[in-house]
């Protein structure tokens, strides 16, 4: 079949044009702004700092304690996520009359979004907690923190327990049915087969709920809002109050920088394992 | 007898759990209910009398109607551009081999790394900076906000729709080229009506996404009468006191449409998700 150009161009061009000027082009102006020294107003000259912007950022406390912060959370989170999914995706594949019904309830709080869940929570660890004499949690540096990651679980579980329940189909009923024939017990079906199978999946969810999780924003703002003094604040929210609170347009787009290594490291990992995976199966 | 009650037990532990598990949200519908002192006595009771009252004030105070659209008028029009964008470049580039085709490919694909904080202030300047020029409203507009998401959703769907093109055979749209039909009756008769399923993956995963998008929205709208529900809910949410009946009840009416949405369309929501996570 034969395309001429100009039915390219008119195929290609409009998205490519608006992606350009919406991705591309932003993403190459960041890169510059991070080398220099500017509060965003427009009448104020930019003064180019080179690289000190990312030297600045190794003393820069309150971003490195955001830093260790988000990396706790990230693994005890995608920990957590990845358990109760995994646990949830063997339950609501038994032949319980409720599986369905079970399934479509875990499953609910991924829709309704970061923020909002934040918010939900926060009547939760706030009021709740107070009316029942627990005291707030979201004035507790740690306790703050321990609230973040049973939100970000409480969201994910049910999001990772689909890609599961994919996985956990995926295996052949003979399989399963042999070792039983052969004695096996629940236990060791789950351990020497089934999970052994579940691999590929557990792959995809463990690197799905790192890059999330590493990104978390919504639940950031809306749950503690950073508070108590700064003492929940996770990478993302950090960039955006460097560069929107303290209007540090240069060196918070240096943070924004490092911010997008480190995802795209997490990511390009993932990508060569996951295929990697797919060529032995 | 006693098989059946074994039966039984698994089911109701289960629901159980699944019950507990959603308690958030239930303590949020009946507290959105109660008078400030009522809800603090027990906040797991049940209301002693339904009232509006809180609502009321929650829809006038937010600004409900008039954000329901324009969450409404953003994610349907996004999407619908998208869609039909996405899947026209992802043909195109998928019949059309040669550099070209490889170079936006390849673009599209790695820019998915791209997290949004790395360009959300350059992004902010370049808008402001073309509504100067050229007297479009980029900022603080609707408008605005869908060209930004069309550009943000470009890679996914790009990729998505890409994946599935290349398992279908050219020959219909051969045969339709040799039938007389150019290349654009060739996309919209033959090609789209097959990406069905691709289609609906997208939209799926695209509802979900711009929907629920605080950050975007929260950066360039500023106008009450252009916010979005989630920009909405979050006024009721302010450094210092929350009226927490009204905030609850604004929150209830939040989750309504997500709520409704799921429920005519589960099958398609847990298989576009399960499609785009193994997939992305």
């Amino acid at each position: 079949m034969k395309i001429s150009k100009k039915w390219f161009a008119v195929f290609t061009l409009p998205l490519m044009i608006i992606f350009t000027i919406v991705v591309v082009i932003p993403f190459f102006i960041g890169i510059g702004y991070s080398f220099f020294e500017w509060d965003g107003f427009a009448k104020h000259q930019a003064v180019w700092v080179g690289m000190q912007n990312y030297l600045d950022v190794l003393r820069d406390d309150r971003f490195i304690s955001a830093e260790i912060r988000t990396v706790i959370f990230t693994v005890i989170a995608v920990v957590s996520v990845n358990l109760l999914g995994l646990i949830f995706a063997l339950l609501v594949t038994t032949k319980m009359k409720v599986a369905n019904l079970s399934r479509a309830m875990l499953f609910m709080p991924y829709l309704i979004g970061g923020l909002i869940l934040g918010y939900i929570w926060k009547a939760v660890f706030s009021e709740w907690f107070l009316s029942l004499g627990i005291g707030n949690w979201l004035t507790d540096a740690k306790k703050a923190m321990a609230a973040m990651i049973i939100v970000t679980t409480w969201q994910m579980a049910g999001y990772v327990m689909i890609v599961y329940i994919t996985g956990l189909m995926a295996i052949p009923e003979e399989v399963i049915e042999a070792s039983s024939v052969d004695g096996a017990s629940y236990w060791q079906t789950l351990t020497k087969i089934r999970l052994p199978l579940l691999m590929p999946s557990i792959t995809i969810c463990l690197f799905l709920t790192l890059s999330n999780c590493f990104k978390v924003y919504d639940v950031n703002v809306s749950l503690t809002g950073s508070g108590p003094a700064n003492q929940s604040e996770l990478f993302s929210l950090n960039i955006f109050n460097e560069i929107f609170e303290q209007n540090n347009f240069g060196y918070g787009q240096a943070k924004a920088i490092i911010f997008f290594l480190i995802v795209a490291i997490i990511t390009l990992v993932q990508v060569s394992i996951t295929s990697k995976k797919e060529v032995e199966m | 007898m006693n098989s059946k009650f074994k039966k039984i037990i698994p089911n109701i532990l289960m629901m159980a759990f699944c019950l507990v598990y959603l308690l958030p949200i239930y303590m949020i519908f009946t507290n959105s209910f109660k008078s400030r002192s009522e809800m603090y006595e027990n906040m797991m009771a049940l209301p002693s009398r339904l009232t509006l009252e809180y609502y009321q004030s929650a829809l006038s105070k937010m600004n409900f109607w008039v954000s329901l659209r324009n969450s409404l008028l953003l994610t349907v029009i996004s999407i619908g551009l998208i869609v039909i964008l996405s899947s026209m470049t992802a043909w195109m580039i998928a019949r059309y081999k040669g550099k070209v085709s490889r170079f936006f490919l390849s673009l599209l694909i790695a820019t998915m790394l791209i997290p949004f904080q790395t360009i959300m202030m350059p992004l902010m300047q370049e808008m402001t900076w073309i509504e100067k020029r050229t007297g479009l409203t980029m900022t603080d507009s609707i408008p605005g906000l869908i060209f930004m998401y069309i550009g943000f959703g470009a890679g996914m769907a790009v990729f998505l729709f890409h994946g599935f093109i290349s398992t279908i055979p050219i020959s219909l749209e051969e045969a339709a080229t040799i039938d007389g039909c150019n290349t654009w009756q060739v996309f919209w008769k033959i090609v789209f009506p097959n990406l069905k399923s691709t289609t609906i993956t997208v939209i799926i995963l695209d509802v979900i996404w711009i929907w629920n998008d605080y950050l975007l929205p929260s950066l360039t709208l500023k106008a009450k009468e252009n916010r979005t529900i989630p920009i909405s809910a979050s006024k009721f949410f302010g450094q210092y006191t929350i009226s927490w009946n009204e905030a609850m009840a604004a929150l209830v009416v939040t989750i309504l449409p997500v709520i409704v949405f799921y429920l005519f369309c589960q099958k398609y929501i847990v298989k576009g998700v399960a499609a785009g996570a193994v997939k992305g």
